[in-house]
């Protein structure tokens, strides 16, 4: 096999596990897009948000420490013990929750039936806001992550490709275990959607608010739901990024990567937000591995937003979204 | 004059129970808009009961405000016997008081059955985690659930399109499915908003039938709007009359009919 197509096939597998990622991101957005409405600017945030709790509650930190040291003039920052992973997991689930349903109260609740540019630039606020409240929670310094996800390159990757190509790839181990997690998550929210009340329930609000009221449904509880489902997976995006590149403030801006994946897959298609994350995945590194070169490389900067530009054009709803007709 | 609790047999031998639902001195505004002004009256267990008048004469906002869609500024609601405090549409769903849209509201992306299940939402018990536990329990519910949502479906003879999204459906089996989601709730109270609007004369003979005999077998109060003044006459028992957002006139067909300020309304004379 020429040598150039087997270090394509490399690239295209590293190409479609970072697809993963952007797709997880993605979700987040589709997700609460499809039941309100709403483009929410904070989900990059809200994984950011979501990583900082694991690990300050991995840590034992004592919340809003720096705070409660300078009112009180104490200097407590730890509570002296350690959270294993699965627990702390569970606890920052529990705050997600508790967070979509703080937002939900306190700002959407007030916005309901608002144009959509105002309940974007709530969202705006929500970020900026929750930025601030993550830091003075658990402190601003670059913090590492480590639920005991395995790093490292996958051996047996690399020596099986190396007796069938004579060249052996390098697969990351995180990125593996990253991809089966999402898969899972995925096939999870489609099971949620299809076969539970709630799930039902989510679906009905995410096609017609009037007929979801009229058939009993609380708008209200299908938005806290939605919000926390979104923070899950915003969590879930935290730890695979944080583990990988450490928790700090450009774990947010992966929200930026999503931007280009949901003008790909639309903004209501959940299949659309998984193909559009893993065309725009591998596209950006066969893309660099291939023209890369000859425009002195960097193109996975900004290759996503030329093709998410491109789609704008040709085809504004998007690979799977529903077409955009005027409701009369 | 009947006592609120006191029931009567129908020329057509059906039992209208007692006052189910009473709206008393109801007054609803949109800014300088009056939409009701200070209307009372009642809705008796068992009746089909007609709500009519011109265009804009507020009969919706009526609808609305029954269903919690709308709130009044002044009146109160009555529901067996018992004073209604201001509720979300959501809650008076849960209720048993369903309802059909002028405009339909259906679930445009789900298929006709998806559409009508979603009427049992609310006789889905159990929750998310023990759905999860004990899939026996969850699968029961299910099929009982599925049973109900088949009879109807096969009562409005809709069992050809079940498959079908709701999208790809003209006009006016859109309004059979709508009807049928809102029976799947097994509502005490039906209320139709124009149920055969826009229809052609053979499928708004099917809608009667259907409103009849979903009457006649369920012993479903229905209260609802249309202007097709045959079409009332044929089907309610009593018929309030609105206009301008007042009432005008409340009573069997026959009286309503025989009213001047009623036909005065519809012949259009002018207000002064
Ligand atoms: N949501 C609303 N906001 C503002 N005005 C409203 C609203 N709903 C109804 N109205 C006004 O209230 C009045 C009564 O409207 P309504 O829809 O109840 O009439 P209707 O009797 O159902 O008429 P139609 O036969 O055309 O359906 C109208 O003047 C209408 O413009
Ligand atoms: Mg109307």
């Amino acid at each position: 096999m020429p040598e150039q197509l087997v270090f394509a096939m490399e690239v295209t597998l590293n190409g479609l596990m970072a697809g993963v990622l952007y797709a997880l991101v993605a979700l987040g957005f589709v997700l609460i897009y499809k039941a309100s409405g709403i483009f929410n600017y904070a989900q990059g945030v809200l994984a950011l948000f979501a990583a900082m709790t694991l690990v300050g509650i991995m840590q034992g930190q004592v919340p809003f420490s720096h705070l409660i040291n300078a009112v009180f003039g104490g200097h407590v920052t730890h509570f002296g013990w350690n959270v294993p992973g699965v627990v702390a997991i569970a606890l920052t689930v529990a705050v997600m929750v508790l967070l979509a349903w703080l937002v939900q109260v306190l700002v959407m609740k007030h916005l309901v039936g608002q144009e959509p540019i105002i309940l974007f630039m709530a969202t705006i606020g929500l970020a900026y806001f929750l930025e601030g409240v993550a830091d003075l929670m658990w402190g601003s310094e670059i913090k590492t992550l480590d639920v005991g996800l395995p790093q490292g390159i996958n051996l047996w990757i690399d020596e099986t490709t190396f007796n069938i190509f004579g060249y052996g790839f390098f697969i990351d181990n995180l990125d593996i275990v990253a991809t089966v997690i999402a898969a899972l998550l995925v096939a999870g929210l489609v099971a949620f959607s299809q076969y539970t009340k709630q799930g039902r329930a989510m679906r009905a609000v995410a096609d017609d608010h009037q007929a979801a009221l009229s058939v009993g449904i609380s708008l209200n509880f299908i938005w806290v739901l939605v919000w926390s489902v979104a923070g899950f997976v915003a969590l879930v995006a935290g730890i695979v990024w944080g583990t990988k590149s450490g928790v700090q403030f450009s774990l947010s801006l992966i929200a930026l990567k999503a931007l280009p994946v949901l003008m790909l897959g639309g903004f209501t298609s959940i299949p659309g937000a998984i193909v559009g994350g893993l065309i725009i995945g591998v596209g950006e590194k066969l893309f660099e591995f291939a023209v890369g070169p000859l425009v002195g490389g960097a193109t996975e900067n900004w290759f996503a937003y030329v093709l998410a530009l491109l789609f704008l054009v040709f085809r504004p709803q998007g690979l799977f979204g529903e077409k955009i007709i005027e409701r009369v | 004059m009947l006592d609120n609790s006191e029931s009567y047999v129908t020329e057509d031998g059906r039992t209208i129970g007692g006052v189910v639902m009473e709206m008393k001195n109801i007054t609803l505004r949109f800014g300088g808009v009056v939409a009701i002004k200070d209307i009372s009256f009642d809705i008796r267990e068992g009746e089909i009961r007609a709500i009519i008048g011109p265009n804009g004469a507020g009969k919706s906002s009526m609808l609305n405000v029954i269903s919690g869609f709308y709130v009044p500024q002044e009146g109160e609601v009555l529901f067996h016997g018992k004073k209604r405090p201001p509720m979300r549409p959501y809650e008076v769903a849960r209720q048993g008081i369903a309802r059909t849209f002028q405009n339909i509201a259906l679930f445009e992306g789900m298929s006709v059955l998806d559409n009508v299940m979603t009427g049992r939402l609310n006789y889905m018990k159990t929750g998310l985690f023990s759905q999860a536990l004990w899939k026996g329990k969850a699968e029961a519910e299910e099929t009982e659930n599925r049973e109900v949502v088949e009879k109807i479906i096969d009562f409005l003879e809709i069992q050809h399109i079940r498959k079908t999204p709701v999208a790809r459906l003209p006009y006016g089996l859109k309004k059979r499915v709508e009807l049928a989601r809102a029976l799947a709730a097994e509502p005490k109270l039906l209320l139709l908003d124009e149920p055969m609007a826009g229809m052609n004369v053979e499928e708004k003979e099917d809608m009667s039938r259907f409103i009849l005999d979903v009457n006649d077998e369920f012993g479903t109060t229905i209260a609802l709007i249309e202007h097709d003044m045959g079409v009332v006459m044929d089907l309610s028992d009593r018929v309030v009359v609105m206009d301008y957002g007042k009432k005008i006139g409340d009573g069997t067909p026959d009286e309503v009919r025989n009213n001047q300020d009623v036909i005065d309304a519809y012949l259009g004379v002018s207000h002064d």
